[in-house]
């Protein structure tokens, strides 16, 4: 199979590349991720990516093949038009090869606060929650903070420093869904602001490649209504 | 030099265990630094599915005690009882620590804690099945490790993100006083300097060809231990969870079967019927994978190769598996490519945990022998997670006890080194010359003249592990099995990278965990030549009968002429009478 690999060394001074390879690869059964590992082991060491769980569960390879935000480990090689063209995710900054700086990602994620607040001294067992109230969780709590979703949004190519994007937004919207947090006033002031939330156009490109198919523009629509609510 | 920092602790690995434990020293406002090859939320605590075992009563009548007694004969009486007692006795109060955190629970109708039964679990010491596993779903790892890297974060854990740890420095009184690690995104080597030091490295099931693993896990703290002249205990015992997807390796939670899934052979029969007439799908893992791995012996596996049974679920309706088991649908329908609401599910026995590890007590401490005396703490080490060896798993971890595993004595480490770094205020001067090993063995790489490579090498290794230490095993086969791994090993020092950049070289990083790698096959294949007898997850087809007399005891294994040792397992619980061996059918 013929692949276009985006190709960056900072070390070696040369600006950034398209390298091609020929990858002797029977595709069936076969993900996008077994291809660079097989790249890596018998054509080229030096291409670099990052993976760790290979079954769509830790997020560390998001990468963009043939122009969409992908897992590398949960994308079939079957069917993809050749050759197969995988770039870095766009507009974070590229460290290596296929390894973006994820700096700005995360500090958007630490500024939701993306943990449970609740004062209230502790029960001795579990704090009840019904299965309704947890179900509102269900499609926020699941995200791997992959990148693929952030990488995607114009808003954010736009804005990277002050909008928050959908991942931490999802995030955001997850523990204010939570029937369990007492800071949901804390949570909507920091978010009521014309970037951080409200460069959200509902360009929905998020939704189309999130891959544990969430829903961020939905989370953030959420959040919205909560805040028009609350000005009413 | 190379840089240095100094903290008051510093942890090695991002997973629940070390994470569990940097909360806790955090939290005591102590100085703490987490060193991770990999952002904490990519560590393979993502990768458990079907849940945390805590007797907490919410569905059957359950306490700690008959979890104690499940784990205890699970373990095929190799576990260490005072451990138990202490996994079993906290489990139900870092289960509701967790939900305090925020874990996202699955809940039941009366809004407490979703709990289902898993394999090995019982009522009453042997009796009805108890229903025991707490869940989040089907991705309870991924809940757990993501709130607990949450609650790092509000309590201001210093994370090294993408660092990986090379070697412990050690002073002459052999107290630990740190760890050199390579930043990973400049290629730099730093020194950092802790009064005490805990690895949560996590396991290296990489060592085999087939594993449920995730990449990263290249059992480098073992490693670490190993170079540092330490021994591993009970090396030979390796859980092959019954279902894995062929080939691939990715898991298919023991939730299935305790959700009601069932096995199937290719004659549609039942088979687990056969093998465990009481707990059938339910009995303990090792019990299973060899019920599959004989009837794919016995020519009743499915497929054009006969090398798969099938795990059937679609008995229990497209909304259940839906609510229930929405990432395992997912798994499979990507990886097998089978919808288990229509199809079954291909399963074939395959590597998923290490029960054995660094030796460590139920503080976390690192333990070993001095001399030739009995064992002592190791100053300034800890170790806990899968890395770790308590031993709460004996010769077979049950489903569901590692998640708590990470937690209870994450918590118990993170307690003690606080007493520890109390009674310990003051830095001892740190040996320049054991951080200059540790940069020559990183410079060892910039050579370029050599044939082997990385990958080749690796694979070697891999196929050597999986044909040789698999499910069955026997004299002539592990010994064929070490000649082997000698031949592959031999070969290491002709190894050469062709990339000697600095920036963020992931070829140069491969090298380093095959290093770590390499000692942990060896380590494996000498301990289990040794022990002449079956014992939970290691059979020895021609030693097919436990053998208490001669090896109710744990091996040591050092890397320093493969020397073995051996100690006693410790019978007597905390409070409650020992459970004594006797025969362990399911």
């Amino acid at each position: 199979m013929r692949f276009r690999i985006y190709r960056y060394d900072p070390e070696s001074g040369n600006k950034p590349s398209m390298q091609d390879y020929e990858l002797d690869i029977d595709p069936q059964g076969k993900k996008v991720l077994d291809a660079l590992i097989a790249i890596k082991d018998t054509l080229d060491e030096s291409l670099s990516f990052r993976r760790s769980c290979r079954e769509g569960v830790c997020g560390s390879d998001g990468v963009n093949v043939n122009g969409t935000n992908v897992l590398a480990c949960i994308t079939p090689l079957e069917g993809l038009k050749q050759p197969i063209e995988i770039r870095p995710l766009p507009r974070l900054g590229v460290i290596r090869d296929l390894i973006i700086d994820m700096a700005q990602f995360y500090q958007h994620y630490r500024a939701v606060k993306p943990y449970l607040i609740n004062l209230d001294p502790e029960p001795e067992n579990e704090r009840l929650q019904s299965p309704e109230d947890r179900a509102e969780l269900d499609g926020l709590w699941e995200c791997i903070l992959c990148g693929c979703c952030t990488t995607s949004c114009p808003s954010f190519w736009w804005n990277p420093d002050k909008f928050l994007g959908p991942a931490a937004l999802l995030q955001g919207y997850r523990f204010i869904a939570d029937s369990r947090d007492q800071a949901t006033d804390e949570r909507l002031d920091f978010l009521e602001d014309p970037y951080r939330l409200f460069r959200c156009h509902g360009i929905m490109n998020c939704v189309e490649v999130c891959p544990k198919g969430l829903n961020p523009t939905q989370a953030i629509g959420k959040i919205k209504s909560l805040l028009v609510k609350r000005a009413l | 030099m190379i840089p240095k920092r100094t903290f008051d602790a510093v942890i090695i690995g991002g997973g629940g265990a070390g994470l569990r434990a940097a909360l806790q020293l955090a939290e005591a406002n102590l100085k703490v630094a987490l060193i991770s090859k990999v952002f904490p939320t990519r560590s393979h605590t993502v990768s458990a599915q079907g849940g945390i075992t805590a007797a907490l009563a919410n569905v059957s009548d359950d306490n700690w005690h008959w979890h104690m007694y499940d784990t205890v004969k699970g373990s095929d009486y190799l576990g260490d009882q005072d451990a138990i007692e202490y996994m079993c006795r906290n489990a139900a109060t870092a289960v509701y620590e967790l939900e305090h955190m925020g874990l996202p629970f699955s809940r039941l109708e009366n809004g407490k804690i979703y709990q289902r039964p898993f394999g090995g679990q019982s009522q009453n010491y042997g009796g009805e099945q108890a229903i025991r596993t707490c869940a989040a779903a089907d991705r309870t790892g991924h809940a757990l490790l993501h709130t607990l890297y949450q609650r790092n974060i509000a309590a201001r854990t210093q994370f090294f993100d993408e660092f990986f740890a090379l070697d412990l420095i050690r002073d002459e009184a052999g107290t630990v006083l740190g760890v050199t690690a390579l930043e990973i995104e400049t290629g730099e080597p730093w020194l950092f300097e802790a009064r005490a030091t805990l690895l949560a490295t996590g396991g290296a099931c990489r060592v085999f060809r087939h594993s449920t693993n995730a990449h990263i896990n290249t059992g480098d703290g073992l490693g670490m231990v190993l170079r540092a002249g330490l021994p591993l205990e009970d090396m030979e015992f390796w859980q092959f969870h019954p279902t894995g997807i062929p080939e691939v390796g990715s898991l298919i939670s023991e939730g299935v079967r305790g959700e009601g899934g069932y096995l199937e052979n290719k004659d549609g029969e039942k088979f687990m019927a056969r093998y465990a007439p009481n707990a059938k799908d339910l009995a303990s893992r090792d019990v299973v994978a060899r019920a599959i791995a004989q009837e794919l012996r016995a020519g009743r596996g499915c497929g054009p190769h006969g090398d798969y049974v099938h795990l059937k679920i679609e008995h229990l309706g497209a909304e259940m598996i839906k609510s229930r088991l929405p990432g395992i649908r997912e798994l499979s329908m990507q990886f097998a490519g089978a919808d288990p609401i229509t199809d079954p599910i291909p399963v074939t026995p395959t590597a998923h945990y290490m029960m054995g590890g660094i030796p460590s007590n139920m503080h976390g401490q690192v333990v070993a022998p001095v001399h030739t005396g009995p064992e002592e703490a190791v100053p300034g080490l800890y170790a806990v997670g899968e890395c770790a060896c308590v031993s709460v798993h004996g010769a077979n971890r049950l489903g569901g006890n590692s998640l708590l595993d990470l937690v209870v004595f994450g918590r118990a480490a993170g307690i003690h080194m606080i007493d520890y770094l109390r009674e310990n205020p003051i830095p001892r001067p740190l040996p320049q010359a054991e951080v200059d090993k540790s940069l020559a063995r990183l410079a060892r790489w910039d050579k370029k003249e050599g044939k082997e490579t990385v990958a080749g090498l690796r694979a070697d290794m891999q196929k050597v592990m999986q044909d040789h230490c698999g499910v069955y095993r026997t004299e002539a086969l592990l010994k064929e099995g070490i000649e082997k791994l000698d031949q592959v090993e031999a070969r290491l020092p002709d190894a050469a990278l062709s990339d000697h950049s600095k920036l963020f070289n992931t070829a140069r990083l491969e090298a380093l965990e095959l290093e770590n790698l390499m000692p942990i096959a060896r380590a494996t294949l000498v301990s289990a030549l040794a022990r002449t007898e079956s014992r939970g997850a290691h059979s020895r087809e021609d030693h097919p009968k436990r053998d208490d007399d001669q090896w109710l005891r744990h091996t040591l294994y050092f890397s320093e002429n493969d020397q073995l040792d051996y100690k006693p397992v410790k019978l007597k619980p905390l409070t409650v009478d020992t459970f004594q061996p006797k025969e362990r059918t399911y």
